[in-house]
């Protein structure tokens, strides 16, 4: 259970990572990127390879992100300067390109044989007692910060009065719930059905907690379903939590992983908030809405356009390293243009130029990915059962709402 | 100045560049196809002035905006802002010489607040490089500070205060005209063309308008303005250039056009 739900944890944030690379793109400067795969197949191979060839990790990484940026460099020569249908075509041939090199270049990258026995991260590591007591503790009390301002905004929001005894009894059914759901789910994991009891407390023990929370807040329909939503999604960080606890108690090579990214992730939505805030992230929304105006105005559009670009490239070229990393077999099958699309309906799903959403976007996609798996049919039908639902639930978003989860409703209504 | 020639030779023209001009542009051709939309057009604006282009409808006057500012490379011809030609600039770069231009049908970007439409505006910020956004962070929002109080100013000289964190684009046509031009101003421009200023516009808030180009040409701002309302081009205009089917057909002071036959003639049709 903890090993798959590390797993599925280090490929939500792969795909999360490389996604923000895509919003930065189409969300926040409209262009369309249809090869961003060209960039996490460059990140992988590069780091791969050098690390084969006794590069530090660290450089070797390093020098993919400047790989990356220099496909996006030719990419953006040759496009950025022509209206943005150009670029969708160019991007998803250059991603192309690079697949079938990799394919093709036996010397370089083994071709359809793949990679396999390079070095990864933390293979090395282990730490004592004190200092897993202390990274767990540490751990602890972010989630507890965190935990706590959730509740505030939810009590804030919709609290109408807060009887001094509501926080620890929905605490309690809160954790009880958790705790059922991971039991759960545990038998799935390991490829057997869900347990029924835990399955069924699990829903008693939420539901109880959300009709207690209803039941002190405003009442208004809109509430209810924000709480349930708020308190089913929690359970699930509850269990990624534990999931981490865990992991980091027994310390394994994907434990690690899972952490250095978490840490990554962290840092780049952080830094990109930062800079689409910033004078800089102003500019490229406005190229977004409308690229003459820019220019009107003074702007160097082509420079921003190539900057995106290559920011977006550079941050796919380090989910690139992960993903190798995780995958401990590359391979160019892992580099098909399905991939690219896959990050599509993530930025999509969550609602385009939100990076909050964007991290949303692939939390859904993994875990309805991880969901479908268990649907009793053989591969080749489940994949294809797989494409088609979610094809589906993007169809209906688009109807229901086409700002994806986390855009701005309001948005939708504006002229041009 | 005192023995330097006061007038620079235009190549391929006989015209000439006084000191006194901010934009000349001579034999200015445009193509489309078959059709010439501007046929060796010329213009010229003094310091300070506001000039009028008028012109009937398809008579290439939009075009010759987006010749005199880039957005449109001419087949031929030759800018000169402020002494020095432009014509190979790229639009963004004769937007910093301080030329800017506002558009027919007003352009606002949507999606961003009516405020950030005004910040974007501000010439050569710090914060828009993106290495600065590491390097300076707080000179950036020291800038951002000045430039927000700027913008509040504009906007409530202009009665766009109240709308100030709306989206640009919930508003309504008349007021995307001023919120065009009032992100121009934004710029600090030395000059700027306004493509029909009052069109669709009621009465009172061409009055204001009005009132506005005027205070801002008093700042010192100098302005060319194509429009159809021809109460609003008397009135603000020193000096009126016509076109008609991407030729100068005409140009002189308002009363000298208003009662110009062949200028009457391309108006009312033969
Ligand atoms: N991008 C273009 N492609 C083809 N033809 C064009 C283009 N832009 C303008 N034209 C043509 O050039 C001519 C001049 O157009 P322009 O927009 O400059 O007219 P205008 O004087 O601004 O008219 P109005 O007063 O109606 O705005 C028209 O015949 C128009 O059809
Ligand atoms: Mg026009």
């Amino acid at each position: 259970m903890v090993g798959y739900l590390i797993s599925l944890g280090i490929f939500t944030a792969t795909f999360a990572l490389f996604s923000l690379g895509l919003n930065l793109h189409w969300g926040y400067t409209g262009l369309i990127n249809f090869g961003h795969v060209g960039f996490l197949a460059i990140g992988s191979y590069t780091t791969i390879l050098l690390g084969i060839a006794g590069v530090p990790m660290f450089f070797a990484v390093l020098v993919g992100v400047v790989l990356a940026m220099g496909l996006g460099f030719l990419m953006g020569i040759a496009t950025l300067r022509l209206r943005e249908d150009y670029l969708a075509i160019v991007t998803i041939g250059m991603a192309e390109i690079v697949r079938l090199i990799a394919l093709n270049e036996d010397w370089l990258t083994r071709g359809g044989r793949g990679v396999y026995g390079f070095p990864l991260p933390f293979v090395n590591f282990n730490p004592n007692v004190p200092t897993k007591l202390g990274m767990i503790a540490l751990f602890w009390g972010v989630v507890g910060v965190a935990a706590w301002q959730w509740w505030h905004w939810l009590e804030r929001r919709y609290g109408r009065s807060r009887p001094p005894w509501l926080l620890p009894s929905y605490a309690a059914l809160f954790i009880a719930g958790t705790l059922s759901l991971w039991a759960a789910l545990l038998p799935l994991s390991l490829g057997r059905g869900v347990a029924t009891f835990p399955f069924v407390l699990t829903w008693v023990t939420l539901g109880g907690a959300i009709a207690l929370m209803s039941y002190y807040c405003r009442p208004e329909k809109a509430a209810v379903l924000v709480i349930a939503l708020n308190t089913l999604a929690a359970a699930l960080v509850g269990l990624v939590v534990k999931a981490l606890t865990l992991g980091l108690w027994d310390f394994s090579y994907r434990a690690g992983l899972l952490w250095l990214l978490i840490l990554v992730l962290a840092l780049v939505v952080w830094q990109l908030e930062r800079l689409i805030h910033s004078p800089w992230g102003r500019v490229l929304k406005a190229i977004r809405e409308d690229e003459e105006v820019a220019k009107a105005l003074g702007k160097n559009v082509f420079a921003y356009k190539m900057q995106s670009l290559l920011l977006g490239g550079a941050i796919a070229a380090v989910a690139g390293a992960f993903y190798a990393w995780q995958l401990t077999f590359v391979n160019p099958d892992g580099f098909v243009s399905l991939i690219t699309f896959q990050a599509w309906t993530i930025v999509v799903l969550g609602g385009a130029g939100n990076n909050m959403g964007t991290l949303l976007g692939a939390a859904l996609f993994w875990a309805y990915t991880a969901l479908t798996r268990f649907i009793p049919l053989d591969g080749g039908r489940l994949e294809a059962l797989r494409m088609m639902l979610i094809g589906l639930v993007l169809i209906i978003l688009m109807m229901w709402r086409p700002q994806g989860i986390l855009g701005k409703k309001e948005e939708l209504s504006l002229g041009r | 100045m005192v023995d330097e020639p006061s007038l620079v030779p235009v190549s391929n023209s006989v015209s000439q560049v006084l000191p006194s001009d901010l934009l000349v542009a001579t034999g200015l051709c445009k193509s489309f196809g078959g059709i010439r939309a501007v046929d060796n057009a010329e213009i010229r604006v003094v310091r300070g002035s506001i000039t009028g282009l008028i012109g009937p409808n398809g008579a290439g006057k939009t075009t010759l905006f987006n010749l005199l500012c880039n957005f449109l490379t001419p087949d031929k011809g030759c800018v000169i802002f402020d002494g020095a030609p432009i014509s190979h600039l790229p639009p963004h770069q004769v937007a910093l010489q301080g030329l800017l231009r506002t558009f027919q049908v007003p352009r606002v970007l949507s999606r961003l607040s009516v405020l950030e439409n005004m910040l974007l505006a501000a010439p050569l910020q710090t914060g828009e490089k993106l290495w600065n956004s590491w390097l300076q962070p707080l000179r950036i929002r020291q800038e951002e500070q000045e430039l927000r109080q700027r913008a509040w100013t504009i906007l409530e000289s202009v009665g766009l205060a109240a709308k100030a964190n709306d989206y640009a684009g919930a508003l309504s046509g008349g007021q995307r005209k001023l919120l065009e031009m009032a992100r121009v101003m934004m710029h600090r421009p030395r000059m700027v063309l306004l493509d029909e200023p009052a069109a669709g516009v009621n009465p009172t808030l061409i009055n204001q308008i009005c009132e506005h180009i005027v205070r801002w040409n008093q700042e010192g701002v100098t302005f060319l303005i194509i429009e159809h309302n021809m109460d609003v081009v008397m009135s603000l205009c020193q000096h009126i250039w016509v076109l008609a089917e991407g030729k100068n057909l005409a140009d002189g002071p308002p009363s000298e056009i208003q009662t110009n036959p062949e200028v009457l003639r391309a108006y009312l049709g033969q």
